[in-house]
């Protein structure tokens, strides 16, 4: 009747599982209550479940991977207190079978949960209003990607309460995640819930690209759109490219476990090297999605508060695309070590390094933009200009895996731990957070408190480099990756630092955390009332903050880079003689109930209960053919209306 | 001074006494590195190849130290001097373009990379894993498997086999055959070399040397599962003379490695202790690659598509 | 803030753009993209294929298990469906209802042979040992062509369903439009199948 599951599954006799389930479970059911007794179930459902508009889904995308952000973390620094703790004989407080969970959750939860979402969520609040678009190209489509993503974060916290999760690392290598030696569910766990997300993350970069290349504001020309643009758009033809082979590895992987199957076991002629192949091919275009967009971000940031264009503006698109195509031409760098020959090791060697050409160049012009500028800092710039050092350290650390030889000394050590989180945190994450404190304003109508935020800036550059120089150090020592006990005593002290480096960082996300809640409180002090709180340089500023549900009453007409800045040398317009009537799409609620489903069959599917399986898909069917029936899926905005809801904007603002 | 400073409040702090926290900052943080970098690991090389490769990684990273350094420098320098504060900064909020620039921007990367690609090239070639090294000594083979958790070394021309121990003749070349009996691994001994995966049902082809006797900790690399911690061995350089001795040590002890004693090595177990055996089948290995070792009957699991490895020179 | 000479330079007339594209525009672009995401969802069970087909563990071959008249007969059948559907489109974009319905019903069973053929050569080689779990090889095998298979059922689900929407609510733009999607859905089914039985079938029967 329930598969699998029983009450086993419930890991009453393992205190740390047992007592953090229970501290979620309370909270959320806290969280739950207070919505239910304020009366914010209609609001909620009206604004936010049900919205299909890119800003509030943008907004909710950047919150989960907030909220993940802090889950992921509490993994992290568990694990770097195992390895401070559990030196020589000591054993720690984490047993293997927790560690290996601890670490695989660890990294699943930061790539997929953390910056997916936080990229994502970006790319969906900017790029229409940068465009000059009034919606994305599929609203309905963009809330079923978020919610599916949603879902599947999900899946996986459920794991902690009911079963485990995989104890295999991040990327889940067969045959250690085949039935032979993952038998339990933990890997189930792992595979539905990223195929579900993986989903989400096809739609959303199919979405984005027909946004992209389909709706831009008469007038933009290709060369005409802000370089975030072009980095999104590169970011999402990536995900159209590489998302569906990590689709199809789990499908395969899927079969292998649940119909006996053979692609990857040890067995009857399967290839485990296969399945590494197929996982790089689709995890090395990923970095690259995540860091893309990030490297728009900075383009956007430092342009605008070095009161400058970016320099070479053609270049960094060039640079762009090389990037988005050569990023699929290295994807055996991951796994030198697995001896492919000296040719092939070669040849994808280089490649790896020429990736540093467009990366460099990158580097450059953001450089020869604050050359000449008058650059203003605050926490976006700070963060910036940590990234432009960071990320060339990390690059430099890069390269060095990138000759065979040397990856042959410190692959799957501490050392290539130390470089991803060099180029991730370095340039994804101090990314999403400079783009965080530059369109926060935008988004809700205040800017956050500057002092906070350069705060957290301070104490995630001081936390990460603590966290992680000793790493590179350490892998040369010797020590690999994924230890749960160190048998190396001289290892400690630079363990030690490393948890220090941890608590640093912890540090800084309690600045962030702290930063949010003193903006709320003192909005008043710092509402943005002009829309354009940073003298910016492109459209998304030249709307309210928040902007209007349509974005722009009347669609811009572009005539050069830099719309933004042309519009005001010109002088604001006056209002329109006339309002035409525009089209906004309704709310629906298809999204959030396909991801319900989702979760339900995923839920299943794990625990082996048919039933239900096909009662979810029966009714995700059902949803979707309700759906693709529906007639009305627009409302209309008269002209009159138009007006009104113009003018008293303008209003507002004058008052203000 | 105190008139200046009551003229200067601003300056009341002086930079010397920053300057010296900063300093003092620094050497406490230094000192974790210098208790943690006796030499050991990769940056205590022991063989040829070890030294070649730590070689090329001090070389790579000074050539693109050269870029690097610079590029933070101005980086930090342009950001602090072009604050829009300072006054004696030329602000030219038109300077978006300049051909030269560029050139320089898009050269300097390409020029580094054309640099390490030739280097890459040519070191992926002369360190290629399967390449013998060159010596006036005969290699001596070793066939290595990795299980769940421990390492077995078979010595097929002496018939003999370790557990969690490998015993080499320094200065000789040792040419290891690999193979897992379980999930992927990685073999690695840092101070000797290139570590390479083993994969059931397939051998992979490695070739070190130690210089000198000595005891060089080895590992895997690659997590194999809840006793991948304790998959650690000494790989022990005996001098060459003596090497025959031991071999004939291990040859008058212990028990034989039978087909039911292998069976038994492959139920999971950890942090076992070194031992040896004193006699093997020199093709236990081949069966272990076929996966009939256990199960003589069972037809051929199939075909691996990596390559063969190369067989070693007398081989 | 004066752009630079080089972004003043008078553009071309095709790098400014008109404007948002009209809904049709976008739909049929926006689902193109989706079907070259799943080919290359395919692209990696082809790859998959190629890498497994010799590792058949001692067990069936393609040469042994392959019966090359069926898969002409089904490839016959999924072809002429594709040909049957295009010619229901063009009875859409005429506004012909008699013949739009007789073209998707003549659709429709041809992918149904196609399905019933596919889904008998699965039975036999199943009853006659060759299952998925036998090999890599045929785990590989059932897998690429099962998953083309399960398209083709999920087309067939969505021919109905259209027809339908059609027969419910006549040849309105966006039922138009939901149609295209459907033809488009289709006829890359039936490229899919051509790259199938060229690297399976007539590859794997030599």
């Amino acid at each position: 009747m329930l598969g699998r599951l029983t009450w086993d599954a419930i890991p009453f006799n393992e205190p740390i599982p047992l007592v953090t389930s229970i501290v979620i479970i309370l909270g959320a059911l806290g969280v739950l209550a207070i919505i239910t007794l304020k009366g914010w179930w209609p609001y909620l459902w009206r604004e936010w479940l049900t919205s299909v508009d890119h800003k509030r889904i943008g907004v909710m995308y950047v919150f989960l991977g907030l909220v993940m952000l802090l889950r992921g973390f509490a993994d992290a620094i568990m694990m770097r207190s195992q390895q401070a703790l559990a030196v020589g004989g000591a054993q720690g407080y984490l047993p293997p079978e927790h560690y290996d969970q601890i670490f695989s959750a660890h990294g699943t939860i930061m790539i997929f949960f953390v910056a997916m979402p936080l990229i994502v969520g970006m790319m969906n609040f900017i790029v229409p209003l940068q465009l000059g678009a009034r919606d994305v190209a599929f609203p309905v489509l963009n809330s079923v990607s978020f919610w599916l993503t949603a879902s599947a974060a999900l899946l996986i916290n459920l794991s902690l309460f009911v079963g485990n999760f995989a104890r295999t690392g991040w990327m889940n290598y067969p045959p250690l995640s085949e039935l032979a030696f993952s038998p339990d569910v933990g890997v189930d766990y792992y595979l539905w819930s990223l195929q579900i997300s993986g989903i989400g993350t096809l739609m959303a970069g199919v979405n984005m690209v027909a946004t992209i290349l389909k709706l831009r504001a008469p007038g933009m020309g290709y060369f005409r759109m802000p370089v975030f643009c072009w980095t999104s758009l590169a970011a999402s033809m990536l995900i159209i490219a590489a998302f569906p082979i990590l689709t199809a590895t789990f499908v395969m992987q899927l079969l292998d476990r649940y119909v006996g199957m053979h692609f990857f076991t040890n067995d009857a002629g399967g290839s485990a090297m296969m399945y590494v192949n197929l996982f790089w091919l689709w995890g090395h275009p990923e970095v690259y999605i995540l860091v893309l967009p990030a490297f728009g971000v900075y383009s956007e940031v430092i342009a605008t508060f070095s009161g400058k264009p970016l320099f070479g503006y053609r270049s960094m698109v060039l640079a762009t695309l090389a990037i988005c195509v050569l990023s699929f031409m290295v994807w055996l760098h991951h796994f030198f070590t697995m001896g492919a020959g000296a040719d092939v090791n070669a040849f994808f060697g280089i490649m790896s390094t020429i990736i540093a050409v467009p990366t460099g160049v990158k580097i450059f012009n953001w450089l020869f933009t604050m050359f000449q500028g008058s650059v203003r800092f605050n926490t976006a710039v700070l963060f910036s200009i940590g990234f432009m050092v960071t990320f060339v350290i990390g690059g430099l650390t890069g390269v060095l895996l990138a000759v065979p030889p040397v990856d042959f000394i410190v692959h799957n050590t501490v050392f290539q731990v130390a470089h991803f989180h060099n180029v991730i945190i370095g340039g994804v994450l101090f990314g999403m957070f400079a783009a965080y404190n530059y369109w926060f304003p935008k988004a809700f109508g205040f800017t956050l408190h500057d002092g906070w935020g350069k705060a957290s800036f301070w104490c995630w550059l001081v936390g990460f480099y603590l966290a992680f120089m000793p790493l590179y150090l350490l892998g040369m020592l010797g020590m690999p990756r994924r230890m749960q006990h160190i048998p190396d005593p001289n290892w400690q002290p630079l363990l030690l630092v490393a948890e220090l480096g941890a608590i640093v960082i912890l540090c800084g996300i309690l600045c962030v955390i702290v930063q949010l809640f003193v903006s709320i409180r003192t909005r008043d002090q710092r509402r943005d009332l002009t829309g354009d709180p940073w003298d910016g340089r492109t459209l998304e500023w030249a709307t309210t903050s928040p902007p209007p549900a349509y974005n722009f009453a009347v669609l811009p007409e572009i005539e050069g880079l830099d719309a933004f800045c042309a519009m005001k040398r010109a002088g604001r317009p006056a209002a329109p003689s006339a309002y035409e009537a525009i089209e906004v799409p309704r709310n629906s609620p298809t999204g959030f109930m396909m991801a319900f489903f989702a979760s339900v069959i995923g839920f299943a599917a794990i625990w082996h209960i048919w039933w239900l399986v096909i009662l979810g898909l029966l009714a995700v069917a059902v949803i979707a053919a309700v759906f693709g029936w529906s007639e009305d899926r627009e409302h209309e905005i008269h002209a009159e209306e138009l007006a009104r809801m113009e003018s008293a904007r303008a209003g507002a603002e004058r008052i203000a | 001074m105190t008139t200046s400073k009551s003229r200067h409040p601003g300056l009341r702090r002086p930079a010397t006494s920053r300057g010296s926290w900063v300093l003092r900052a620094l050497a406490l943080g230094a000192l974790p590195f210098l208790a943690s970098c006796s030499r050991a690991g990769v940056i205590d090389p022991q063989g040829p190849i070890a030294a070649a490769e730590w070689l090329l990684m001090i070389n790579a990273t000074e050539i693109m130290l050269v870029v690097v350094v610079p590029v933070i420098l101005a980086t930090l320098g342009v950001a602090w001097w072009f604050r829009a504060s300072n006054k004696r900064a030329n602000h030219d909020p038109h300077f978006a373009y300049e051909g030269s620039i560029e050139f320089v921007t898009w050269s300097i990367p390409a020029l580094v990379v054309i640099l390490l690609g030739g280097v890459t090239w040519i070191s992926s070639h002369q360190l290629d894993p399967r390449a013998p090294i060159a010596s006036n000594t005969q290699p001596l083979r070793v066939d290595v498997v990795s299980l769940d958790w421990k390492w077995l070394f078979i010595y097929p021309d002496q018939r003999i086999a370790t557990v969690n121990q490998l015993v080499i003749p320094a200065g000789t070349p040792v040419s290891f055959r690999l193979t897992s009996a379980t999930v992927m691994n990685a073999f690695f001994v840092p101070q000797l070399g290139s570590q390479i995966y083993t994969m059931a049902g397939m051998a992979t082809s490695l070739n070190l040397l130690a210089d000198k006797p000595g005891e060089y900790p080895g590992l895997s690399t690659n997590f194999s599962g809840d006793g991948f911690a304790d998959m650690r061995f000494i790989a022990t350089a005996v001098p060459q003379g003596d090497f025959a001795g031991w071999v004939a040590k291990v040859q008058g002890q212990g028990s034989a490695l039978d087909d039911a004693g292998y069976a038994q090595l492959t139920k999971p177990s950890s942090a076992v202790p070194p031992s040896t055996y004193r006699a093997v089948d020199p093709n236990l290995f081949g069966r272990i690659v076929d996966q009939t070792a256990l199960d003589p009957d069972k037809a051929r699991a199939g075909n691996a598509w990596c390559p063969p490895a190369k067989e070693p020179a007398g081989g | 803030m004066t752009v630079t000479a080089i972004d003043a330079a008078p553009l071309p007339p095709e790098a400014l753009n008109p404007g948002p594209a009209p809904t049709r525009t976008v739909v049929a672009y926006g689902f193109w993209i989706f079907l070259l995401s799943d080919i290359i969802m395919f692209s990696g069970l082809f790859a998959a294929y190629a890498v497994l087909w010799q590792h058949t563990a001692g067990g069936p071959t393609g040469r042994e298990l392959f019966d090359l008249p069926n898969v002409f007969i089904e490839t016959a059948c999924l072809l002429l469906s594709s040909y049957t559907c295009g010619l229901a489109a063009l009875s859409a974009e005429h506004r012909q209802a008699g013949r739009f319905y007789l073209l998707e019903a003549m659709t429709f069973v041809l992918g149904a042979a196609f399905l019933f053929i596919e889904f008998s050569e699965f039975a036999g080689m199943v009853a006659k040992g060759a299952g998925p779990s036998r090999s890599a090889f045929l785990s590989a095998f059932f897998t690429l062509v099962g998953m083309h298979g399960a398209h083709v059922t999920s087309g067939l689900l969505l021919l109905l369903y259209m027809v339908a929407q059609v027969a419910a609510k006549g040849f309105r733009p966006h039922v138009l439009r939901r149609l295209l999607c459907f033809s488009l859905f289709w006829h890359a089914l039936d490229i899919i199948w051509v790259g199938v039985f060229t690297l399976v079938y007539l590859i794997g029967a030599r």
